[in-house]
């Protein structure tokens, strides 16, 4: 059996992350992959198209219930769904109260040293948001995952996410193994998406290793709870999902330490790309509407 | 107000040594620590208003410091001694049960029917309260304290690092069972990792004092009220203090209407607002307070000094000068009643500590204050510094040392040694951390935070102990046979 390996999916909150995941992964279980995913979102929703239903036994949730993570099993908190893929869930505390970034500490401390992941090929972890502090960070530290998977569109705030969990990646790249595997973009339509996921992946020194373009039929599958490789195998959609999975499969060994950029550089590409303007042409064009404004009123008199 | 201390011998010390010592000690820190301590460093004279010292500032990594955290300010110092209130340590269970019982708080009461002073709560904090936040284990405790211990007045909430981090709501909490349960719930933010010392939390405390025992609305303590009536603030009733001081109070015609905290209880936090002077101790910890009732209430305040004879005097008559005639002649026939007690003390010990000289490094208050109980012994401050002072203190203290006493603020372990070891002081009066080492060294010590398990200090009956105490220490037949017999054949 080949070297376990580990990755992981980052990209801002509600860009398609457990979906484009869980499609994915989909995908390489019909690889024959052996694949645990750990999902590390206190909604714990990671996992819901992979098992046809919201997981409900997750590990933080047990634990609190039997007393603390010692008097657990790790078959109380692995689910099998999908093809075998086997599923389990941190959990954690409800909106607002509580730390759930210690949960996932605690939630995949446990699950590594009570061996969940033997007898799997890969173990993907799939993280909410954003890198908001260290135990979200937790699948990039201590050489945990080697390969960190961004989802991300063309939308500003999802670049910037980007480009900050890249920092995240940097700060423990240097002291471990862990890599930039490079950007997926979950196609939202917005302006030249694919030539802005490929400037940003160029500028982070990786790649966009997939476009993912936008179709219906994923939603359909999701309203099954369902992913797309389950509810239309042979759908065009289906396809692109086994592409980006042959792709990441094919990417071992291959991830990069990010270089970052800073909020002004990314700010001067955006205004290359037409996404935002600059204050002076802000400014230009205020001036522009205000005269017009004016001579139109003068106009009326 | 700045005591009068002319009555301690007239002495100076040898500046330019100090300044040699201090050139010393700096030598074997990196520039960037040389040049950061050396603020903190320096040698009295008329000049130097503020000592010369900064002060308050963020020890520096790497050195032994001696200060403690927001928590110990909190807890440990002004909420603890409330004796009808039980305090909870929020959070794991290492801050609760180390700190237990530090101080010596004495109380009256029956502990665990209506004083809960030595008692120990906490929250014993796990992984899934800090995961899943301690609110609700919070208020089941709040609920079990109250089943267990009805008589109890009240309930502080004492909060440990970790709530800050996870954010819990305690005032949430501390509203709804307070409504449930009619007592006051205090929830204190003194998270350890605020501030640079204690300092902070003796300031957070003193606001919680204000918030949620002063303003809370609900039926209060309220006194019947007189033209003598004062508030002890800032003792906290070290072996007895606070009972040593009440006692000339009352015995010079004023009525003590509430010990804050030293032996004090919620009722009679609820008063301090009612007196008509508010008579301050230990300044550093409680004078948020005070200024807030003299804003507030319009309660004026005064701080006193009740180390040895000669500040107790004045400080008799200083507090005397804020009531009537009758008053005024009160203290002056108290001081003449304890003339005799006085003169015996000195009599007994002058002659045995006369010239003997003394090293201070202690809190926020003492460091000054005790410096003339030294001198009415014919001793003398070579040193003195703080542990947790702010600039007032040390303008504070600027009346109180003689020219050339070296002065250290937040000192490090490595420069007290190396002072000690160089100076070679009679006595050293300090804490339990720096009692051993300097007893190793052979210089005799005193612990100045708890009295070394004695006491009182405050008051005449307490000069009488002190006296008794230093010359125990400074005059023990063991530092005749502290050299090895096989050392003096060498």
């Amino acid at each position: 059996m080949a070297a376990l390996r580990q990755i992981a999916f980052y990209g801002k909150g509600g860009i398609g992350k457990s979906t484009t995941s869980q499609n994915t992964l989909a995908a390489l279980a019909d690889l024959n992959q052996k694949i645990l995913i750990v999902g590390c979102d206190p909604k714990a929703d990671s996992t819901r198209l992979i098992l046809h239903a919201k997981m409900q036994d997750t590990v933080l949730q047990l634990a609190a219930e039997a007393g603390s993570v010692e008097d657990l099993e790790v078959e109380d908190v692995v689910k099998v769904g999908y093809k075998g893929i086997k599923c389990t869930e941190a959990g954690g505390p409800e909106p607002g109260v509580g730390c759930a970034g210690r949960g996932v500490i605690t939630a995949i401390n446990f699950l590594e040293e009570n061996g969940a992941y033997e007898g799997v090929d890969y173990v993907s972890y799939d993280v909410l948001g954003d890198v908001v502090c260290g135990g979200f960070a937790m699948p990039i530290r201590e050489n945990k995952a080697q390969e960190i998977y961004i989802v991300m569109s063309g939308e500003m705030m999802a670049l910037y996410a980007a480009n900050n969990i890249s920092r995240g990646i940097l700060k423990y790249a240097t002291t471990g193994s862990v890599r930039l595997g490079g950007l997926i973009c979950n196609e939202r339509q917005t302006d030249r998406e694919y030539e802005l996921a490929e400037a940003l992946a160029k500028r982070l020194g990786s790649q966009l290793i997939h476009f993912v373009p936008r179709d219906n039929i994923v939603q359909h599958a999701e309203l099954r709870r369902q992913t797309v490789i389950e509810y239309a195998p042979d759908c065009k959609q289906a396809a692109e999902y086994r592409t980006l999975a042959q792709k990441i499969h094919d990417n071992a060994g291959k991830g990069v330490i990010p270089t970052p950029i800073t909020m002004e550089e990314l700010e001067d590409m955006l205004m290359q790309f037409g996404i935002i303007k600059s204050e002076e042409q802000e400014l230009a064009e205020l001036q522009a509407r205000e005269a017009a404004a004016k001579a139109k009123a003068a106009a009326a008199a | 107000m700045s005591l009068d201390s002319s009555n301690g011998p007239a002495y100076k010390n040898d500046g330019e040594f100090h300044q040699q010592l201090i050139k010393e000690v700096l030598e074997a820190y990196p520039d960037k620590s040389a040049k950061r301590r050396a603020k903190h460093l320096n040698v009295s004279g008329a000049e130097k208003p503020d000592c010369g010292v900064k002060s308050n500032i963020k020890s520096i990594p790497g050195v032994m410091t001696i200060r403690g955290c927001s928590y110990a300010g909190s807890k440990g110092v002004v909420w603890g001694p409330i004796k009808d209130m039980m305090h909870i340590s929020h959070g794991p269970v290492g801050c609760g049960h180390y700190s237990w019982s530090q101080r010596r708080n004495y109380n009256t009461g029956t502990t665990g029917i209506d004083s809960f002073v030595t008692m120990q709560i906490t929250s014993d904090f796990q992984e899934r309260d800090i995961v899943f936040g301690g609110d609700k284990k919070l208020g089941v405790i709040i609920d079990e304290l109250n089943d267990l211990f009805p008589l109890n007045k009240g309930i502080s909430i004492q909060s440990e690092c970790p709530i800050g981090l996870i954010g819990d709501d305690i005032e949430a909490v501390s509203r709804t069972k307070s409504k449930q349960i009619e007592k006051p719930i205090v929830p204190v933010r003194c998270e350890g990792f605020r501030g640079v010392s204690q300092s902070l939390g003796h300031h957070i405390a003193n606001d919680a004092i204000r918030d949620w025992v002063l303003d809370r609305k609900g039926p209060k303590d309220v006194i019947e009220s007189t033209p003598y009536d004062v508030t002890i603030i800032g003792d906290y009733n070290i072996g007895g203090d606070a009972w040593s001081s009440r006692i000339l109070l009352e015995e010079i015609g004023l009525r003590v209407v509430a010990q804050w905290s030293g032996d004090g209880s919620v009722a009679e936090l609820e008063r301090g607002p009612q007196s008509k002077l508010n008579l301050i101790h230990c300044y550093r910890s409680m004078n948020y307070i005070v200024r807030h009732m003299e804003e507030k209430h319009g309660t004026p305040w005064l701080e006193y000094n009740f180390f040895g004879p000669s500040q107790i005097a004045a400080s008799l008559r200083e507090i005397a000068s804020h009531f009537d005639d009758t008053i005024k002649e009160n203290a002056e026939k108290v001081i003449a009643k304890y003339q005799p007690l006085v003169d015996a003390v000195l009599a007994r010990f002058k002659p045995r500590l006369n010239g003997k000289t003394v090293m201070l490094y202690v809190g926020g208050l003492r460091p000054r204050h005790v410096m003339t109980a030294y001198e009415d012994l014919g001793m003398q401050i070579v040193g003195t510094g703080y542990e947790f002072a702010h600039r007032d203190d040390y303008q504070r203290t600027a009346g109180y040392v003689k020219d050339g006493t070296l002065i250290y603020d937040d000192v490090t372990g490595y420069e007290l040694e190396k002072f000690i070891e160089r100076i070679r002081p009679d006595l050293v009066g300090s804490g339990i951390k720096e009692k051993y080492p300097t007893q190793k060294l052979g210089v005799p010590f005193r612990q100045m935070h708890s009295w070394d398990y004695s006491g009182p200090y405050h008051g005449y009956d307490g000069f009488a102990i002190f006296a008794r105490d230093m010359d125990i220490a400074v005059n023990s037949p063991i530092w005749s046979i502290f050299k090895a017999p096989w050392d003096k054949a060498a």
